[in-house]
C-alpha cells in the first residue's frame, strides 16, 4: 500500500494523497444516515458514489466537506483529520453541491471574483476570466445569475469550486441541468483533474454518465456500504444485481 | 488580523453591492421607520405641541423595529441556494464573516438613521442635532450593541423555520438594556438644558455593553455555525 501523504507546508497550504472514511457513522437526531461506512479514495482517482434518494450520498459527502463532523468514526485527509489540517484542509477541499452555492444577485463575474478573494488568491480577477472561459461563458460573464438556465449556472457554480484547484473535488450531481455538449465537457474536465492528480467524488443517479467517468463505483444503501460485482456486465446491470439481495434493508427513498 | 479584516471587508461590500441594486431591505426598513414615526406624531403631537419627552423613546423604538425587520433578513441571501455552506467552507475565520453581515447591517442602519433624526428632531420639535457628537455617538453605539446580538441571532435562527417569530422574541429582552440606555442618554440631550453629564454616563453604559455583546458574539459564532 503506498505511504500516506498529509502534510502542510510553510505556506499554509495541506496536501493529501488519500481520503480515508474509516468506520463512520452519522446520526441526524435519532436518525440514523450513516452506519459504519469505510472506504478510501486515492489521488488520480474519481470514485462514484451510487444508492437511491436517501441512501447517504449527499451525507458521504458533507462529512468529507467538513461540513459536517461524524457521530462516530473518522474522515482522515493522508491519515490526518481535520482538527490536525485546520483551515488549510478548507483550502484544498472544492465542493459543487446539489443547490448551487452562488448569489442569484451578482453577476458570473463578480461571482467568481468574490469567491476567488474570499479564497485569499491571487489575481482573482483573471483567475475569475480564465474560469468564465473554461465555462464558456465569457459573453454572460456580466449577466446576473437569475437570468442563467440552470446548466449554465451549474458550469459557473462548477468553476467556483475549481477556483482554488482543490485536491480534493466533491460533486453532488454534478450532471444535473447539463445538456449533452455541458456534461462531455464536464466529463473531460474530470478526466483533466484525475490525470492531475486529484481526488474527485461524485454522487449521480446517471449509470451511463457514471459508467464513461468513474474509475470505481461505491454503492449507498440505506447508509450502508454494499458491495458491488467490481467488474462483468454494465454499472447498471451490477448495481440491479445487488439490489434486490438489500431491498429489505430499505434505502429507496 | 489583516486577513480577518479584509474578509470582513469583503462580505460587507458583497452585502452592500447587493443591496445598492435591489434596495431591498433599505427601502423596507426606511419606509416602516418613516411610517412609525409618522404614526407617532399623530398620536403624540396636539396642536403642534409635541407630548413632552416623547421624542427619545420614539426615536429608538423606530430604530429598534426598522432594525429587527432588517436583521431578520440579513442572512436571507446566504440561505437561498445555500451560499452560507460556501461560506463557511472557505479557508477563513468565520468570526470575519460574522464582522462582515454586522458591517452590512451597520451601514444600512446608519443610512436610516440619517433620514429617520431629522425627521423625529423636525415633527417632534427635539433639539436633536444641539449636540451633534453626542447624538451620533449615541446613536453608533446603541446601534452596535443592538445590531451585534441581532446578526447573532439571525445567524444561529437561519434554520429554524419560525425564525421571523423568534428573532424578535429573543432579541428584545437580550437588548431591552442598550434601547433603554439610548433613550435615557438620548432624553438627557433632549432637555432644556442638556444634561451632557448623563448622556456621557449613558453613553459608557452602551460602550460596555457593546463590548460585552461584540466579544460574546465573536466567540459564539464559530460554535452556532458549526453543524
Amino acid at each position: 500500500m503506498p505511504r500516506s501523504l498529509a502534510h502542510s507546508t510553510s505556506n499554509g497550504v495541506a496536501d493529501f494523497d488519500r481520503v480515508s472514511f474509516i468506520d463512520v457513522s452519522k446520526y441526524f437526531g435519532r436518525r440514523r444516515a450513516l452506519a459504519h461506512v469505510s472506504f478510501e479514495c486515492e489521488a488520480g482517482e474519481i470514485v462514484g458514489l451510487l444508492g437511491g434518494n436517501g441512501a447517504g450520498k449527499s451525507t458521504v459527502l458533507g462529512l468529507a466537506a467538513t461540513i459536517l463532523q461524524p457521530s462516530s468514526g473518522q474522515v482522515r485527509y493522508g491519515g490526518r483529520s481535520r482538527e490536525d489540517l485546520g483551515l488549510a484542509l478548507n483550502a484544498r477541499i472544492g465542493v459543487l453541491a446539489h443547490e448551487l452555492q452562488l448569489y442569484p444577485e451578482l453577476t458570473a463575474r463578480e461571482n467568481l471574483e468574490f469567491f476567488a478573494s474570499l479564497y485569499g488568491l491571487d489575481q482573482g480577477v483573471d483567475r475569475a476570466a480564465e474560469a468564465l472561459a473554461r465555462a464558456g461563458l465569457m459573453d454572460r460573464g456580466d449577466d446576473f445569475l437569475d437570468g442563467f438556465s440552470r446548466g449554465m449556472r451549474q458550469r459557473v457554480a462548477l468553476e467556483r469550486a475549481l477556483l482554488h484547484e482543490p485536491q480534493l473535488l466533491l460533486l453532488d450531481e454534478p450532471f444535473t441541468g447539463l445538456d449533452e455538449g455541458a456534461s462531455m465537457a464536464l466529463i473531460e474536465r474530470l478526466q483533466a483533474l484525475k490525470t492531475a492528480g486529484r481526488i474527485v467524488i461524485l454522487s449521480t443517479h446517471d449509470f451511463e454518465i457514471a459508467e464513461m467517468v468513474v474509475d470505481r463505483a461505491i454503492l449507498l444503501r440505506a447508509g450502508r456500504l454494499t458491495t458491488m460485482a467490481p467488474e462483468g456486465g454494465s454499472l447498471r446491470d451490477r448495481y440491479r444485481d445487488v439490489t434486490p439481495r438489500v431491498g429489505d434493508a430499505g434505502g429507496s427513498g | 488580523m489583516k486577513r480577518f479584516l479584509r474578509v470582513a471587508l469583503l462580505i460587507m461590500r458583497k452585502d452592500l453591492t447587493v443591496e445598492a441594486r435591489s434596495r431591498e431591505l433599505l427601502l423596507t426598513t426606511l419606509f416602516f421607520a418613516v411610517s412609525a414615526v409618522l404614526v407617532f406624531a399623530f398620536g403624540f403631537v396636539r396642536d403642534g405641541r409635541p407630548v413632552e419627552n416623547a421624542a427619545a423613546g420614539i426615536l429608538w423604538i423606530a430604530i429598534a423595529f426598522a432594525g429587527t425587520l432588517a436583521l431578520g433578513r440579513t442572512f436571507e441571501r446566504e440561505r437561498y441556494h445555500d451560499v452560507l455552506h460556501a461560506l463557511l467552507l472557505a479557508p477563513v475565520d468565520r468570526p470575519a464573516i460574522y464582522v462582515g453581515k454586522l458591517l452590512g447591517i451597520l451601514v444600512l442602519l446608519g443610512t436610516v438613521e440619517i433620514v429617520v433624526v431629522p425627521l423625529v428632531a423636525l415633527l417632534f420639535q427635539a433639539p436633536l442635532l444641539r449636540q451633534p457628537l453626542l447624538i451620533v455617538t449615541l446613536l453608533a453605539f446603541g446601534t452596535v450593541g443592538f445590531a451585534a446580538v441581532g446578526t447573532l441571532f439571525a445567524a444561529m435562527l437561519i434554520r429554524a423555520r419560525s425564525r421571523d417569530v423568534l428573532l424578535p422574541v429573543l432579541l428584545y429582552p437580550l437588548t431591552i438594556p442598550v434601547i433603554i440606555a439610548g433613550v435615557r442618554g438620548t432624553a438627557a440631550l433632549l432637555q432644556p438644558e442638556a444634561d451632557i453629564a448623563m448622556a456621557r454616563a449613558w453613553i459608557g453604559m452602551l460602550g460596555f455593553f457593546d463590548v460585552v455583546f461584540i466579544t460574546l458574539s465573536l466567540w459564539t459564532f464559530e460554535p452556532v455555525m458549526t453543524e
